[in-house]
Parts: structure tokens; sequence; C-alpha cells
């Protein structure tokens, strides 16, 4: 029995039962719980910080989609509207805004003063501060499309100064007021009193989605429909050029490309455009579009062509994948009934392959959607996109702006108005993402095939 | 005639090519396409080939060529005289252009009649208004040598654009006509064909050695000019950066690079512990289904483009911030925009660019190396510390180095949450600007592109390409060499 004799002469840990945990274990367990809970604590920083960025774009930008109007009888009268009284375009085009202006101070003022509310500011001009300097131009082009209502009293919705919005919205308060030159407390007071009257309201927006930019005292009435199209025609230079180059590279160099270094030129040139820092597509599109080739300044072309070099590497990227994933049996098969190895590709390859290149180029598209830095270099910004295109030629030609632009641009301006718009652009831009992303996702989901 | 309609016209002359060739190619084998070597199609297209490539590529270059040599002509002859002390020759090129363009406008507008407008003399017509009522505003009034070389400039560019028509539909017409002649049964439609489609897609993946040979060259040239009027040593050596487009600006680039490397160094340090403990809790504890939720909505962050969070930066975190930090609390921070918003906002953006890397490497290492770990009794997390961790290593440094890469080029976010001022200061509470912002402060609004102040943006570009470049080379080496080690 010599092992019962060394027993006790063993280490006092042999004793112990595996039931019970020494020290050591304990130790070893706690490092493995804290390591675990290190990998979930990140995991819950990640998430959180996606949470408060969603909120405080979803927070800061909803009330943009909601607008202050004022709803009041405009009185349009022919003496000072129309003082030949021939109802002529001409002369009626030849009032200005500033012809229409007292009119709606007017109107405002008789809605103040039919429901009797008590208010220190006893004249038409003290209404300047709650309306927006654009609604005598919306007036304005109502009468143009409407000479014969010249005479009539018409009810109109018109926009309420930002300050007021503002007010409503919790972004003016009366504290501030004081510092304020543009209203007062007792406009407040009014502003108060008219909501409740049901004369002053929120509603929605639809100028803000589709609307034009304005100049920077007028908050009220910027919208982001002439950068959406800008981002629209850009966007349709980016597919008609980055689609079938990005294709037609892909194919060559999974398809036909030889073994050499040629080849290999070309495929590190596109791995390493994948990771060149947008703002230096921007210097090459300064350079090469506008300083070289003298095209116009801020033009979607020109925001076209930068973000169609810029997506190229991701559309190759994705499209080589999905080429890759079809089967050489399709190929031999192809050639074995006596195709050439062209048709072999264009008829039976490329079909099979293009569900896949189609996700993948909305994925591209949707990256050059969002992407800003390159377009600051070709003026996309500082440029106040008032006017809609006139046709499909001046959409591609004319300065314009879009949409990430335009958000920066709003960003960029001091009026807190503003801020309230560029998180509401960001919804905007973030449905079309989202959009864009789903329908790639249900193309992937309706034709993958597994082989 | 427009190069649109040139292009409508080159298309149409290549339909008619593909219908005349098809037709020429099965009157050849009396309608019975058995005898013939190719499809009737490829007949067409070899026809309609033959007429679009080279009358394109001719119009691409007579386009390019075109104006250069316009210039050179027309600056030629230009007298001495014409190019006074304070102006520069690019500039009073620059008028001519613009005044020969004013006058096409005019004469588009039907404001003058083609004959008055090439028979104008600066005496006698007032040059200003007539083009100030097409819209083409001048800052001063016409120098007559200014005017006699825009008119020159007219009749060469009508000259030059006729002759282009001509040219560009000669050729059409003659590559319509080689096409018919090749068209017997015999000849080998398909071949040639394929070829030329193959030559196509090989010229489209050269598209890509086309733009990184266009941008090196557009930083290149602009950079070398910039170093022909600014120095190239006070441009490394100096520590201030303080433009001023008056002149006498000092322009050293170490306050932009230090700026840069301080914000990536605070968004690498919130990226990646945050990154890598996702990216090792995901691939070794999570289950499926934590999986399948917690990675996708992840790499939403990776989706959202920048302009987003250069606003989340401005808008949110830097008032966040502000009221920790700042006056009100611990008087570190004077205003909003700052390093650590930055920082921090970027650092969130790399989050999803580091954790699906590292992901994809962990994923990587066998499984077999677990395997024997837990054989000799180590936990999970010794596994994960001591094995798994040690393997993947150069591949997860390649990944912090490509997010290094994207911090260093990152735009949005440093333009609108960093703050304007060149600073070296220690600070991270303080303003300081990157390379990238001022590239683009740089160059927007209406520098002038020979002045230093708008030059040295190229520079920076050359910088920030060179130090991106490089990282990313390095990081794809070393994430490579690791691929292979388990292959």
């Amino acid at each position: 029995m010599s092992d019962a004799s060394l027993a006790p002469a063993a280490s006092p840990r042999a004793r112990r039962s595996l039931m019970e945990t020494d020290a050591h274990t304990a130790k070893r367990n706690a490092a493995e719980k804290r390591f675990r809970l290190y990998g979930v604590a990140a995991i819950c920083a990640g998430l959180f910080f996606l949470v408060v960025l969603l909120t405080s774009i979803l927070g800061n930008g909803l009330s943009a989609f909601q607008q202050t109007f004022i709803t009041t009888q405009v009185f349009l009268d022919p003496a000072k509207l129309d003082k030949a009284g021939n109802r002529d375009p001409d002369d009626i085009r030849k009032v200005s805004t500033f012809g229409y202006t007292p009119l709606i101070q007017n109107a405002v003022f008789e809605e103040v003063t039919s429901r009797n509310i008590e208010t220190p500011l006893d004249s038409a001009k003290d209404m300047k501060a709650l309306i927006s300097a654009s609604a005598a131009a919306q007036v304005r082009d109502f009468v143009i499309a409407n000479p014969d209502r010249i005479g009539e009293t018409v009810e109109f919705r018109i926009l309420a100064a930002s300050r007021v919005d503002g007010y409503l919205k919790d972004r003016v308060f009366r504290e501030d007021v004081a510092r304020d030159k543009n209203i007062d407390a007792e406009h407040l007071d009014l502003t108060d009193a008219l909501v409740s009257a049901g004369v002053i309201a929120k509603q929605f927006n639809t100028s803000f989605i589709f609307g034009s930019d304005a100049s920077e005292s007028r908050a009220e009435s910027a919208g982001l429909g002439v950068s959406m199209l800008g981002s629209f025609f850009m966007m349709l230079v980016v597919l008609v050029l980055a689609l079938p180059i990005g294709v037609a590279a892909s194919i060559y160099l999974e398809e036909f490309a030889p073994q050499n270094r040629f080849t290999d030129l070309i495929e590190v040139n596109i791995s390493n455009l994948a990771a060149v820092p947008s703002i230096v597509f921007g210097i090459l599109g300064l350079a090469v579009f506008i300083q070289f080739a003298h095209l116009p300044q801020s033009a979607p072309i020109v925001g076209g062509l930068v973000l169609t070099l810029m997506t190229l590497p991701t559309i190759i990227i994705s499209t080589r994948a999905s080429l890759k994933s079809v089967p050489p049996s399709i190929r031999d098969a192809a050639l074995g009934v006596g195709a050439s190895k062209m048709q072999a590709v264009f008829h039976h390859v490329l079909p099979l392959a293009m569900p896949g290149i189609l996700t993948g180029t909305i994925i591209g598209l949707a990256q050059a959607l969002g992407e800003t830095a390159p377009l600051l270099l070709i003026g996309m910004v500082g440029y106040i996109a008032t006017n809609y295109p006139d046709g499909f030629v001046s959409g591609f030609m004319d300065p314009n702006s879009a949409m990430p632009a335009q958000i920066y641009e709003w960003a960029k301006r001091a009026d807190p108005a503003y801020y309230e718009r560029a998180w509401g652009g960001i919804i905007i831009l973030l449905v079309f993402l989202l959009t864009m992303n789903l329908i790639a996702i249900l193309l992937r989901r309706r034709f993958e095939r597994r082989w | 005639m427009p190069v649109f309609w040139l292009s409508l016209l080159i298309v149409a002359v290549a339909a008619v090519g593909f219908v005349l060739a098809r037709g020429r190619a099965l009157a050849a084998v009396d309608g019975d396409r058995r005898h013939l070597h190719s499809l009737p199609n490829y007949y067409g297209w070899n026809a309609a080939l033959k007429v679009l490539t080279p009358a394109f590529a001719l119009l691409f270059v007579w386009l390019i060529v075109q104006p250069i040599w316009m210039n050179t002509q027309i600056a030629g002859a230009l007298p001495d005289t014409a190019v006074s002390e304070d102006s520069t020759l690019a500039l009073v090129m620059s008028d001519v252009r613009r005044v020969a363009d004013g006058l096409d406008l005019a004469v588009a507008q039907g404001i003058i009649s083609e004959t008055n407008a090439a028979a104008i003399e600066a005496g006698a017509t007032d040059v200003r208004g007539v083009l100030a009522q097409a819209g083409v505003a001048l800052g001063s009034d016409v120098d007559p040598t200014v005017l006699a070389a825009a008119q020159s400039y007219r009749s060469l560019s009508g000259v030059g654009d006729a002759a282009m028509t001509v040219a560009v539909l000669l050729l059409a017409l003659a590559g319509m006509g080689w096409a018919l002649r090749q068209t017997t049964a015999e000849f080998r439609a398909r071949n040639v064909v394929e070829q030329g489609v193959r030559a196509m897609l090989l010229f489209a993946a050269s598209i890509a050695i086309l733009t990184t040979v266009g941008i090196v060259f557009s930083l290149i040239f602009n950079t070398v000019e910039f170093f022909r009027i600014y120095p190239a040593s006070d441009f490394f050596g100096s520590l201030t950066w303080s433009p001023s487009f008056g002149g006498g600006s000092e322009l050293g680039i170490w306050p932009l690079l230090w700026g840069t490397l301080y914000i990536s160094l605070i968004a690498l340090l919130v990226a990646v512990p945050i990154g890598l403990f996702a990216a090792i809790y995901l691939s070794e504890y999570a289950g499926s289904k934590v999986r399948a939720f917690a990675k996708p909505t992840l790499e939403l962050l990776a989706g959202i483009p920048t302009i987003v969070y250069g606003l989340f930066a401005l808008l949110t975190v830097g008032p966040l911030l502000l009221s920790a930090f700042g006056r009100d609390g611990l008087n570190w921070m004077q205003a909003g925009t700052a390093v650590m918003t930055a920082g921090l906002v970027m650092g969130i953006m790399l989050i999803p660019f580091v954790s699906s890397l590292s992901d994809d490497i962990i994923n990587a290492v066998p499984q077999a190396m677990r395997d024997g770990s837990y054989g000799l009794g180590a936990t999970q997390s010794e596994t994960i510390r001591q094995v798994v961790i040690p393997a993947a290593l150069p591949g997860i440094v390649g990944a912090i180095l490509l997010a290094a890469s994207r911090a260093i080029g990152e735009t949005m976010i440093v333009v609108l949450g960093a703050g304007a001022a060149a600073r070296l200061s220690l600070n991270p509470f303080e303003a300081m600007t990157t390379v990238t912002a001022k590239i683009v402060s740089q160059l927007t609004g209406d520098a002038d592109f020979a002045s230093p102040e708008a030059l040295v943006a190229f520079a920076l570009g050359m910088t920030l390409f060179i130090i991106t470049l490089g990282l990313n080379v390095l990081a794809l080496s070393i994430v490579r060499k690791y691929r292979e080690q388990y292959e």
C-alpha cells in the first residue's frame, strides 16, 4: 500500500472535493464572467449609440414636417392690384410683392379685431412680425394665375413667420424675445390668442418636401424639393455610367482577364480606389471636370461623374462576387453545346448573376446618394437652390444642390430654425436610403439561388 | 453642330450600317442563313461597331484637343501689350473666352445678329452692354486687343466645330463602308465582334487605372504649382497655419496633421475596444438569435451617411459635452465644436467597421485551435485571450489600420464637429481642425485658383492621399499574409 502511505504527503488540494470551487477556480470563473460582460457591454454600447442617434434624428426632425400657418380672408383690393381695372395680366404682373404685403397685414389684423382679441398692437403694420415674408409672393402668384378673382375676398393659408413657428414648436421662448428684434412679447401673446381662436395652427408641410430652398432669413419656406431633383439627376448619371462600366469591368476581370501584370495592376487599383477618402474624389472632380474640361460648376452632371468614379469600385467588387457565385458547370454546359466564350457569358452567366449585380448596384447608389464631401468641392454648397430645372437637359447642366449638400448648407446657417430643417432633411434622406436597401434585400431574397 | 446632335447622328449612321450589313450578308447567300459563317446579326453588329468606336473616339479626342490648340493659337497671336503688368496671360485668355462666349450667347438670344457680332468693334458698340444683356457680366470695358482676340477665337472655334462635324461624320461613313465591303458569306463576323467587345470590356476595366492616374496627376500638377509659389520648407517646417487671402499667409501643415491624428486617435480609442469586444462576443459567445439581431443592427451604423454623423456631432453631442465640460460644468470647454466631439462621433461611426472586419478574422481562426485549448482545461475567455486573439492579431491590426485610414480621410464629421481653428494643443476639449476640413474650406468659396491659399488644398490632398494609401497597402498586406496562414 505504498500509495496510501504517500497520500498525506500530497498537496492539500487533492483532498478537496471537485464540487466546491477553490479560490483559484473562483477567480478564473469571475474572470470569465467579467470578460463575457465586457462583450455584452460593448454590444449594448453600440446599440445604445444607434438608439441615441435615431432618437435625436426623429426627435429633432419630425417637427420640420409640421409648419405653422395662418388661415385668413384676404381682400384682393382692385384699387391696389389692378389700378387700370382692365385685368391685363401684364399690368397685374407689374405690382410687386410690396403691393400685396399691406393686404395680407390688413387681413390678419381683421382676424384679430373681428374676434375682439385684446392686444396693444393696434395697427395692421404690427402684424408684420407674425407673417412670413414669402406670404406676399404666395398671394401674388395666386392673383397672377386667377386675375378674375380680383375684388373678391379669398381664403388663404399663408405661412407664419419663422419666430411664430419656433414659438409654437418650443424653439423660441419668452425669455429670449427681449433680445430679438424680429418679434416682441406682445406678438407672442397675440399668437397664443390666435391659436386658441383657430386662426394660427400647425399643419402638415408639403412644401418642406417638395418646395425649393429659401434665402437665409426665410427659414419657414425652405424646402428640399429642388435639391431632391438634383440628387435624382446625379443618381441617373451614376446609374447610366457606373452600372454598364462596372459590369463590363467585372466581366473582363472575372471571365476573360489573363494572369498578367496588367490585370494585377487593375486589381490593385480597384482595391485601392475603394479606400481612397471621398474628398480626394472631389479634388479629382474639381481639377479634371471643372478646371480642365470646363464643365459648369454645381451642375448635377459633374456631381454624377464624381460619384460614378467613387462608386465604381463598390459596384465592381459586388458584381465580381455575384459572377463568381455562378457555378462553372453553367459555363461548361454552354461551351459544350457550341457557344463561344462571349456567348456563354452574355447569354447564360450574366442573366443568372443579374439579381446579385442589381443588389450591389442599389447599395452602391445608396452610398452615392448619402455622400457629401466631394460635392462640397465642386460647388454644390453655397448655391441656393430656388429654381426647379426647366427640362431634362437643364436638370443635368444647370446649377443645383443635392440632398446631403442642402442639409449641410442648412446646418451651416446661423438661424436655429434651419437646424430643424436639417434634421428633417436627414429623415427624408434616410427614408430614401432605407427604401433602397429594402429593395436590395427583397431582390436578394426573391431571386437568390443556391447552387 | 452641337455635340448632342452629332452623337445622335453617329448612332443613326450605326443603325443604318447595322441594317445594311445584315441585309447584305443575307443577300450574299440568297437568304439561306445556314451558309453564313456567323449569325446575321453579327454582321450588323460588325458594321455598327465600326461606325461607333472610331467616330466617338475621334469626337472625344477632338473635344479635348481643340480648346487647348485654340488657346495656344490665340495666345500666340496676342500682342505683348495685351498682357499688362498686373495681370497674367491666363487671366487675359479667360477674358477672351468670356467675351467670345458672351457674343455667342447674345447671338443665340437674338440680341444682335450674326453679321453684327462678327463686325462689332470696341469703340463703335457698347460691347459690355450687349454682353450684360445676354447675362454675361464683365468687370471692365472690353480692351480692343481682347475683342480682336475674341473675334478670332469665335471664327477659329466656328471653323473647328465645322471641321469636327465633317471629320467625325466622314469617319463614321468610312467605317460603315469598310464593314459593308467586308461583309461576305465567309467573313468571320462573330470573331471580329467578340474581339471588339472584349476590347471594350478591357477599356471599362482600365477606367480604374485612369481614375488613379487622374487623381495622381491632378494632385501632383497643382501641388507642384503650389510649391512653385510657396516654399516647401515652410509648408513642412512651419508650425502655424494662418491663411489670409490678402497675401502673407503662413501655411504650415503640422497643426492640421496634429488635429487629424488627435481626432483619429480619440475615434480609435472609442471604436477599437467597443468594436473588438462586440466582435468577440458575437463570434464566440452569442447564440444564433442574438447574432442574427445584433450584427445587422450594429451594421446599420455603417450605412448611415457621414453628413448625419456630422449633424449629430454639431447639434447633439457638442451641446451635450458643453453642458458637462463647459462653463457650467468643469470649464474645460469653450464651444461645442472640439476634438472630443468629432472624435467621439467618428468613433461611433467606426464601431461597425472594426467589429465586422474583426468578426470575419476571428471566425477564420480554425476551430481546432480552440478545441485544443479547451482540451487543456482553459476556460472560454482564457482561450480567447491566449489562443484566438494572438492567432487573429495580425488581421485585427490590419482592421485597425483600415479604420485609422478611414478616420484620417473622414470629412463631414470634422467639418461640422471639430471647429475651424488650427491649433497645436493637447487639450481634447479645444477646437482643432484637420487636413480634410481645411481642404474643404480652402477650395469652397470664390477663391482664385492661382493663389497659394487655394492651391495649398491640393498639397494637403496629396498628403492625405499618400497617408491613406500607405495605411491601406500596409493593412491589406498584413491581412493577406495572415489569411494565407490558415488556408
